[in-house]
């Protein structure tokens, strides 16, 4: 990858990240930041590939820490995301239950 | 597999992953397609993950089977079963993770040294500091909101060392970055004087700004995120890393709008310092106890009764039992709503999935901007552990710390209920100009037993 190229994916990517949250509802704040909290999990691969590469026995010390590290990230994060949202959509069914419920 | 069929298969995997994500990001920004989202996403993670296996050249797979094994079950043991309440210190510890995942990937690239040139170098320098950073700082909010540090520790001269170690972070970074001297001894230092930029940086910090700490360094993590997808070549790093940036970024500026706060005044400002000497103004006047049944008569008969939860009640768990009261009075046709304060609970949005949790329907929770003018036609407020976002001082007492912050005008209703443990300020300190209102009445008890009299109150009305 050159560096311009670089550049330009980084521009292109920041301002998605941007248009993506412009319009979000302040009650979707808190999962959000979880869901992005999880998407930043990613590090994972390049953990892996970092002690994949690790020859010394500090170089793979500090991989092993990062891999633990990255996945903690990648799954607790989803793992929280994943309740937060679950009941978001079981209040709405709930909701809708009890307007038939009412005479 | 060759290993250039392997390849492709790695480059098509992550741009596969990178559109999920960003698809997975767009889908949860919406509360009708939000738990798509994370399946999408979580979808995305799942293929970068298997097919980094296939990585050309990998090796130590024996160490890196284990540490998958070992960070996933822990995050998923206490993922699962950490309570709503506690989420946000969760998503503190979680990126903290992340950002220490960044600065070892930096770590081991620089530790082994070679010469990939300047930019590259840089690009790994800064990284690991910003992940180093948001790893030592995120453990410090984490510590914080969890109760295990308490009050915001502050001494003569803290900016002055926080500066000093920023300086020689930067100045270290910069000897390793220009291959002038790349010694583990120097690699070591910046990775300390970033750690203890992290605690030098969050302590001081106030635990009521907390969430906007913890939403910067949730972007921080993803640029290091980003910069070291630049160090080893990978786009889905480098497009989610990015993403989560810039997106971060604007949701911190939109928490600190929510609190009346600006970023460099979170950072920077030592809050409640001001608080002591400003609260002697308002608090005139004396609080007026009032019983849980005269309470109940008051709400039976009530047209419009306007619901206020703080924190203060997700810590006594009585949104069920708040929700249960609620009902009562639905069924007596008095007409029930929730009013959500931007910053209720510990971030924005918190307060909404708590009362998710209890089954409150959402078209009965408002927001400041919807529920503000109808605080004027309610007969009865009740204000449960919600203490600074219902402070009429941020309205009216210009001395006040907390002045121009938004606020819900709860001491506008008829008559105001407050439900109370004691007479303790508020998570900022101050002391609240409402409590001493003429039309306010407190409610003294834990929340949670409070709603259950209350509800026996309503019941004994019949």
């Amino acid at each position: 990858m050159t560096g311009i190229v670089a550049l330009y994916i980084f521009m292109l990517a920041a301002f998605t990240g941007y248009e993506i949250i412009a319009r979000v509802p302040v009650i979707l704040h808190t999962p959000l930041m979880s869901g992005s909290n999880f998407v930043h999990g990613i590090v994972l691969v390049g953990a892996m590939v970092a002690l994949g590469e690790a020859h010394t026995p500090l170089e793979k010390s500090i991989g092993f820490i990062g891999v633990l590290l990255a996945s903690g990230n990648a799954v607790g994060g989803y793992v929280v995301t994943e309740r937060m949202l679950e009941m978001f959509k079981a209040s709405g069914a709930r909701a809708k239950k009890e307007v038939k419920e009412a005479p | 597999m060759s290993e250039s069929s392997a390849a492709i298969l790695i480059e098509a995997s992550y741009f596969v992953t990178a559109v999920l994500f960003i698809m997975g990001l767009k889908r949860m920004s919406s509360p009708v397609t939000a738990r798509s989202g994370i399946l999408w996403a979580g979808a995305g993670m799942l293929v970068a993950t298997l097919v980094t296996f296939l990585y050309p050249g990998m090796t130590n797979y024996e160490f890196i089977i284990p540490a998958i094994v070992i960070g996933s079950s822990l995050a998923w043991w206490s993922g699962k079963r950490v309570a709503m309440t506690n989420i946000p210190q969760m998503i503190a510890l979680y990126n903290g993770m992340g950002g220490g995942a960044a600065a070892a990937i930096a770590a081991v690239e620089l530790y082994r040294g070679g010469s990939p040139g300047p930019a590259i170098s840089t690009l790994a320098v800064v990284g690991g500091i910003i992940g180093a950073v948001s790893f030592s700082g995120s453990a410090i909010a984490f510590s914080k909101l969890q109760g295990l540090i308490k009050g915001s520790l502050r001494f003569g001269g803290q900016k002055f060392l926080t500066l000093i170690v920023l300086i020689g972070a930067l100045a270290l970074g910069a000897l390793v970055a220009s291959g002038f001297n790349t010694s583990p001894a120097v690699v070591t230092g910046i990775f300390v004087a970033a750690l203890v930029l992290g605690v030098s940086m969050t302590l001081p910090i106030g635990g009521a700004d907390m969430p906007v700490v913890i939403s910067l360094y949730n972007a921080l993590t993803g640029l290091a995120v980003a910069f070291e997808g630049f160090v080893l070549n990978n786009a889905a790093m480098i497009i989610a890393g990015t993403v989560v940036g810039s997106a971060g970024t604007l949701l911190t500026q939109l928490m600190a709008k929510a609190m009346n706060r600006s970023l460099g005044n979170v950072l920077f400002a030592g809050f409640g310092d001001s608080a002591v000497a400003a609260t002697g103004e308002a608090t005139s006047g004396s609080l007026k106890p009032i019983e849980a049944s005269d309470v109940g008569v008051m709400m039976a008969f009530a047209q419009k009764v306007i619901i206020v939860p703080g924190y203060g009640m997700a810590v006594a768990q009585a949104q069920h039992k708040i929700w249960e009261l609620c009902q009562l009075l639905i069924d007596r046709g008095v007409m029930v709503k929730f009013a959500i304060h931007p910053v209720a609970g510990r971030m924005p949005g918190h307060m909404n999935v708590l009362l998710a949790e209890a089954g409150v329907p959402y078209d009965l929770i408002a927001d400041l901007d919807e529920i503000n003018s109808e605080f004027e036609t309610a007969d009865v407020a009740l204000v449960i552990g919600a203490n600074d976002v219902v402070n009429p001082s941020a309205r009216l007492d210009k001395s006040s710390p907390i002045y121009g912050m938004p606020i819900l005008n709860a001491d506008k209703a008829k008559n105001v209920i407050v439900i109370k443990r004691g007479k303790g300020t508020g998570f900022s300190g101050i002391e609240n100009a409402l409590f001493y209102l003429d039309n306010a009445r407190m409610l003294y008890g834990d929340a949670q037993k409070a709603a259950a009299e209350l509800i026996a109150a309503i019941k004994a009305v019949g």
